[in-house]
């Protein structure tokens, strides 16, 4: 009972802002016959794969202890291994399921409370689909019943692909199709059904949700300190409803003002401590804008506050704003009430705007790029193509917003102040990204974990509006992939910096996966507040549960740790890349038959070995050696312990 | 049936059996190589220059004040054997940053018979440890000078120089280098000798032998190891013999005759002095000229692309950076390399499928049949990805397969020959399988960007001829003892003449493969097959006359073969890009599918993101990308740490397994290999440039790029996405 009123109330926070898209369905629709005019190279503007090899990336079976995946290869059965509380819904024969790099392939479709799974057995090794339906985004029945009969339907997924199936008309009109069923599921919010991170009774080792404690991590920065401490004043949400209950701010600003400065700043976001530089004292804080208006609005409090953080950093007389907006929609914002800070109002700050674009701006650029990347790559032009989308143009401004933001705190021992307008997309790419390049805690795999519950979870990322869990609304103009940008810009430095991470590829696509999945509870809910409300670390399952009971599959093998160590990494196109293990892995060319790590795993497997027969070896020698004492330069003094450059 | 003028380029059998116990022999040969080098490096010192360096750094711009003294001194770089200095201008300013600032380093101008090099008045402070011992970070060879451009950018030409000169001459190398120096603080007589010098020696024609390779061969007592007996055979096969030939067939248990007809090159000047002849059966012919590119389209190409990395303006560079994937598109380099390895895998799915011998032909016959032949031959035959098996392979496809490298490099600037970077497409293709099947190769990037450098070292014999013949006559004709030996000059693939045994290291792979032990009884059951490929010149030389000469040869041998045409697409190489044949397609699927064996077949992926822009070589002088503390080097650096530890602790265990057992002293301690050279520098102080240029001041600052604010230009969105606010609630959108 106390179960399904917090799903209710999941969907009643959804409805507010679903009317609201009116303009963007015109949006959508644009998309949809940009696609019919590419009909002559997709025949189909949904369609799809995931070939049998491809299970090693579809999240649910990872998502799922390694035993029961086994079980599953093993059993020919054509129903799916089902997870605890998982039910099928429906289950029909003869589907067939339209692969856009093997063709049509007939099978028996399985629809659960949790997943979409296709099994055909005509192919040997059989083949499998299998999907969590939480990535679905759109359900569409295409066109009438052909000719043979038959109705197909189109499965539009976040996860950049299509999936297109079609079966014989029911005889029977009244029975409902599975796709009807599928529907249901896939959208439980709409439907007023619990989503199945709430049903998911997996126990692991670990309890995930305790993966990050705000106390812990402040302390490991050294907070509080003699500039900065910990306020209690949103305890209850009170001040700001979207930030967490733990707040770092200037010492010498008592609670009170802090509330006349909530007054401020759009949303009642204060410009708060993400992070602060061990040894310069300069800290990275951030906020929403200030309410400015058209008419230049000033606020005392607000300017002494920002004063106040430029005073706790002792080493620079400056304070850099980074406003994330362009700043023609810095200043469009004005008339809403919003705006950004005047230097005139704010002395010894200087102002830069680093021209990353909105949510909807980013959302457009994803769905151009998943037309040029899916189903298949146009052979001509592929570059000019990926240019077109601007993707990475945009992924490039994020970083170089990032960089200079970093470039500050760490060359120029400066404090810095990020915002946009609100402070949840674009200041928490930017402030995470910074922290990334600046501290090497937050390079392993704990200490991501910790910096995504930090920037972008506590700090109120809109996961629920921006992913749609659940929600059939899938022309929602709050929708956008802004983690997924984020997540695109970690690979990005990784890529440049191969050994100075200990998570691989894999874990990152691995969270991004079960950022759709809905099977964990970690991505549910747009702030604290409402994971709070939700009791969401006793209702559900955090994913890092899951990573962190497997740590071996997502260790990157050639991490060096190099502790202080800041990453600059180069902003250049000549050095950005499409990130082609996620956009494009669908693509059975596309997939590297050794995954490279492998061989690197086989010699730390080989070096573990060798290490052990020494070790043995040594032993050996030493109770030898005992026993007779032989000459003075004994075996045993040549056998240094192996040196280790880390 | 056929005359002698049927003429076989090179025949190629491979037989798969035989192929893997060779390696295996091959591995053998491996472990000795490291004293023979080792060996040669110490007589190549004998000969050589002394080690000090003849490098300066940059040391940092604000120490330098352009007005500051001129040194009181003159300085000389060390010249090599045979090296002679023809004119030199003191005071001239080397700037050190690549913007409009008047920051540098004073120093000696000179240019010589082999380069042009600037010797600078500071001293230098660090050791390069991977430094060429014929020319310094500051000396240009001649033939690796590519333009001089004068004042407001102005292209200078050979020819047109008078009596003036510019104030600052850039100079852009092939090895993409970029140089600028200002000559106006030196004298007016000296600048004015040293810029006509630069140009007259670097841009107008010349005759072959005023090539340094000449004079220095003349003044070093080369040991010639190459000719050596002992050591030629565990050396790079040179294929200049019939022995070689014959051995090279059994290898690949060839059912070949090896005939010498053309021993004097009386057939054609261009033919081999051991020429095979195979027992045609099933054959298709597949001429390059329909399908691939041209020289001239390669060039054109290439000079497209080649701009993009020769940058002397750091704003320009951030701006150009805006349009950079659709520039790369534009200039179609990508999509060339693309086109080549394509045609190699049709010509193995021929060979492996369909079991039928490919005849490639082209005009020429040595250019775009050198490539794609080799690229067959690395694709099937893993011998070819070890470093001795890749150097044989140049040796035995373009270097006796008479690819015309002195006029494709262009060494003597004549107008009537057609420059074309055949080769570099080559490596580049090489470069595109190596980053997608890693482990597969024995030789690294390094190696491959080292030798596309050495291109352009006019001393090796390698690359200086056009042919066997004509370097046969030519060194016979310049040897001072006429009559007796020809002049003895260095091969490239005679590495310590360029690089010391540390920095060699560096030309092989940590990740590479093994080749397993396996036992007899796996290797029997290999099907014996007959995997040919022949390639045949079509034409001798491309003089008009003799134009289409061969062509009707094989247009012959084509009608009474009633051979097949390979090509299944029509496509002029004009066309914008030819689809994939679906075939080549599903022969790469159904070999993806397939448990991936680096000492197998191997194909490369060509979708669109799978071939890429070889990183080292061309970004690797461009300061503002270079990625301090990352780049391939940090996960080599671990690599290599880690073997290094697994060599260790095998060392500990075979010395233990000695004491144990006989308490004698263990083996020696293995030769350093690459491993221990990176591993011993942090690689946090590495870059991506590794190991061409060292980051020499650690404290750095990130390159911000100059021109984000007038980026993006997102109009035309539907609905005009941009200017709507993040919100999506109905209040923002009013």
């Amino acid at each position: 009972m106390e179960k399904s009123g917090s799903i209710d109330s999941l969907g009643s926070k959804q409805s507010s802002s679903r009317q609201a898209s009116v303009d963007s369905l015109s949006s959508t629709s644009t998309s949809r016959s940009d696609r019919s005019t590419h009909a002559a190279k997709t025949p189909y503007a949904m369609s799809s794969d995931n070939v049998s090899t491809s299970t090693e990336f579809s999240p649910e079976l990872r998502g799922r202890p390694k035993a029961a995946a086994k079980v599953l290869r093993d059993s020919n059965k054509e129903e799916p291994q089902l997870l605890p509380k998982e039910s099928v819904q429906d289950m029909a024969k003869d589907v067939t399921y339209i692969c856009p790099y093997i063709g049509a392939l007939r099978g028996t479709l399985t629809v659960t409370n949790y997943r979409l799974f296709f099994r055909c057995m005509d192919r040997e090794p059989a083949f499998v689909l299998d999907l969590p339906l939480g990535v679905v985004s759109r359900v569409e029945k295409i066109g009438g019943a052909s000719s043979r009969g038959e109705v197909s339907y189109g499965l539009v997924c976040k996860d950049i692909r299509n999936l297109r199936f079609a079966h014989k008309q029911m005889e029977d009109s009244l029975r409902k199709s599975i796709f009807e069923i599928l529907m249901k599921f896939a959208f439980p919010v709409s439907n007023g059904l619990p989503i199945f991170a709430f049903e998911y009774g997996q126990v692991y080792p670990e309890n995930g949700w305790k993966v990050y404690d705000a106390q812990a991590e402040y302390k490991r920065q050294g907070i509080p300190n003699e500039s900065w401490r910990i306020t209690k004043v949103n305890d209850h949400y009170e001040v700001c409803d979207t930030y967490p209950s733990n707040l770092v701010v200037p010492v010498n600003i008592p609670d009170e003002e802090l509330k006349r400065v909530a007054a401020f700043r759009a949303k009642g976001r204060i410009p708060v401590l993400s992070w602060i530089h061990p040894e310069s004292q300069a800290t990275v804080t951030r906020c929403s804008q200030p309410m400015v208006g058209v008419n230049g609005k000033r606020s005392k409090d607000d300017e002494k506050y920002l004063q106040a953080i430029m005073d706790a950093n002792a080493q620079s007389h400056k304070l850099f704003i980074f406003d994330a907006r362009p700043s023609v929609n810095a200043a469009a914002n004005k008339m809403k009430g919003g705006g950004y800070e005047s230097e005139d109002a704010y002395q010894n700050a200087e102002l830069v705007f680093l021209d990353i674009h909105n949510i909807h701006v980013m959302r457009e650029s994803l769905r151009k790029l998943k037309e040029v990347v899916y189903p298949n790559i146009e052979e001509s032009h592929w570059l000019s193509n990926l240019e077109s989308t601007h993707w990475l143009e945009h992924i490039k401004l994020i970083l170089a917003g990032a960089l200079r933001i970093a470039d500050k705190v760490e060359s120029g021992k400066t404090s810095v102040v990020v915002h946009c307008s609100d402070g949840w997309d674009r200041t928490a790419q930017l402030t995470s990204l910074a922290m990334l390049m600046l501290d090497g805690h937050y390079r392993t795999i704990r200490g991501f974990q910790v910096l995504l519950e930090k920037e972008w979870l506590s700090f109120g990322h809109r996961f629920q509006l921006r992913i749609g869990h659940g929600d059939k609304n899938h022309t929602d103009a709050d929708r956008s992939p802004v983690f997924l940008q984020f997540i695109d810009c970690v690979w990005q430095i990784t890529r440049q910096f191969p050994a100075a991470f200990e998570f691989n590829e894999y874990f990152l696509v691995t969270i991004l996966d079960h950022m759709y999945s809905c099977l964990f509870g970690t991505f549910m809910c747009n702030s604290e507040q409402q994971r709070v409300k939700e009791e969401l670390p006793k209702k559900t399952v955090s994913l890092w549960a899951y990573i962190n009971s497997q740590l071996e599959e997502f260790t990157n093998p050639l991490y060096v740790n190099y502790s202080n160590h800041v990453l600059f990494p180069v902003v250049s196109m000549r050095h950005l890349e499409l990130w082609v293990g996620y956009y494009i892995r669908w693509n059975p060319r596309m997939r590297p038959q050794e995954p490279v790590h492998q061989r690197y795993k086989e010699l730390l497997a080989k070096r573990a070995e060798l290490q052990k027969r020494v070790e043995e070896l040594q032993r050996d020698v030493t109770n030898r050696s005992a026993s007779s004492t032989e000459r003075a330069g004994s075996p045993t003094r040549s056998i240094t312990p192996v040196q280790t450059f880390v | 049936m056929f005359d002698g003028r049927v003429l076989l380029k090179q025949v190629i059998l491979l037989f798969w059996p035989l192929i893997s116990t060779w390696v295996q022999g091959a591995e053998k040969i491996d472990s000795c190589q490291l004293q023979v080098l080792e060996m040669l490096s110490s007589l190549g010192s004998a000969g050589g220059k002394s080690a000090k360096p003849s490098f300066v750094s940059y040391v940092t711009p604000e120490e330098i004040k352009s007005e500051k003294e001129p040194s009181r001194k003159e300085k000389h770089p060390d010249l090599l054997p045979g090296e002679v200095v023809f004119c030199s201008a003191s005071t001239v300013l080397k700037y050190t940053q690549d913007d409009l600032s008047q920051r540098g380093v004073f120093g000696v101008l000179l240019c010589t018979n082999f380069r042009v090099s600037f010797v600078s008045d500071e001293e230098p402070t660090e050791e390069m440890l991977f430094k060429n011992k014929l020319y310094g970070e500051n000396d240009i060879p001649l033939s690796c000078v590519d333009n001089i451009y004068g004042d407001k950018r102005k292209l200078i030409t050979g020819g047109l120089v008078k009596n003036k000169y510019p104030s600052k001459m850039i100079i852009h190398c092939k090895d993409l280098r970029v140089f600028q120096f200002s000559l106006s603080f030196s004298k007016e007589e000296d600048a004015k000798k040293i810029f006509q010098g630069i140009v007259h020696h670097c841009l107008e024609p010349k005759s072959l032998r005023c090539l340094f390779a000449f004079s220095y061969c003349e003044n070093t007592s080369y040991p010639g190891s190459y000719t050596v007996e002992n050591t030629s055979k565990k050396q790079t096969v040179m294929f200049d013999s019939v022995e070689d030939w014959t051995q090279d067939m059994k290898r690949t248990k060839g059912n070949c005759r090896v005939v010498s007809e053309n021993s004097n090159f009386e057939l054609s000047p261009k033919m081999l002095t051991a020429v095979a002849h195979n027992h045609l059966y099933s054959v298709k012919t597949e001429d390059l000229s329909d399908t691939l590119p041209t020289v001239q389209d390669i060039l054109l190409s290439y000079n497209k692309f080649k701009q993009f990395f020769l940058i002397d303006n750091t704003t320009e560079f951030w701006m150009s950076d805006m349009k950079w994937f659709s520039s790369l598109d534009n200039c179609g380099w990508l999509d060339i390399i693309r086109q080549c390895l394509q045609k190699a895998v049709e010509v193995v799915e021929s060979l492996e499928k369909e079991n039928t011998n490919v005849l490639i032909m082209e005009e020429g016959g040595s250019d775009l049949c050198c490539v794609v032949s080799s690229l067959v031959q690395l694709m099937l035959d893993p011998y070819y990805r070890t470093l001795l098996g890749f150097q044989s392979l140049v040796q035995k496809e373009w270097v006796a397969g008479g690819h015309a490298f002195l006029d494709r490099s262009n060494h003597l600037h004549l107008k009537d020959k057609v420059e074309s970077p055949v080769f570099l497409l080559f490596l580049e293709c090489v470069w595109q399988l190596q980053q997608q099947h890693g482990p597969a190769f024995q030789f690294s990037e390094t190696y491959l960007t080292v030798l596309s450098d050495s291109v352009h070292v006019p001393v090796f014999t390698t690359f200086l001829f056009n042919n066997d013949g004509h370097r046969d006559s030519l060194l016979r004709a310049e040897s001072p003892h006429t009559q007796r030996s020809p002049l003895n000059c260095p091969t490239v693939w005679d590495w310590s003449v360029q690089f010391d045994c540390k920095a060699q290291d560096l030309f092989t792979n940590p990740l590479y493969t093994e080749k397993p032990k396996q036992d007899t009884s796996v290797r029997k059951s290999y099907r014996p097959r007959h995997l040919r490929q022949l390639s045949l010149p079509s034409s001798a030389f491309k003089t008009p006359p003799k134009k289409g000469f061969f062509k009707d040869e094989a247009d012959n041998l084509k009608k009474i073969l009633g051979v097949k045409r390979l090509s299944r697409w029509m496509l002029s190489p004009s066309s914008d890009s030819p689809q994939t044949s679906s075939s080549v397609r599903e022969f790469y699927e159904a070999w993806q599918t397939k448990p991936l064996d680096y000492h197998g077949l191997l194909l490369p992926c060509l979708d669109g993101p799978s071939i890429r822009v070889w990183m080292q070589r061309y970004l690797r002088w461009i300061h503002d990308v270079q990625i301090l503390g990352g780049g391939p080097v940090a996960m080599l650096s671990k690599v290599s740490e880690i073997l290094g530890e697994v060599q260790e602790l095998q060392r500990q265990l075979d010395r233990h397994g000695c004491t144990l057992t006989s308490n004698h002293k263990g083996a020696r301690p293995r030769a350093k290999t690459a491993a221990a050279v990176i591993a011993a520098r942090s690689s946090v102080r590495l870059s991506s440039s590794f190991p061409f240029v060292t980051s020499r001041n650690w404290a750095f600052k990130p390159a911000i790029p100059t021109s984000l604010l007038q980026s993006l230009m997102v109009t035309g969105m539907p609905g005009n996405l941009a200017d709507r606010e993040d919100d999506g609630g109905p209040e923002s959108l009013v």
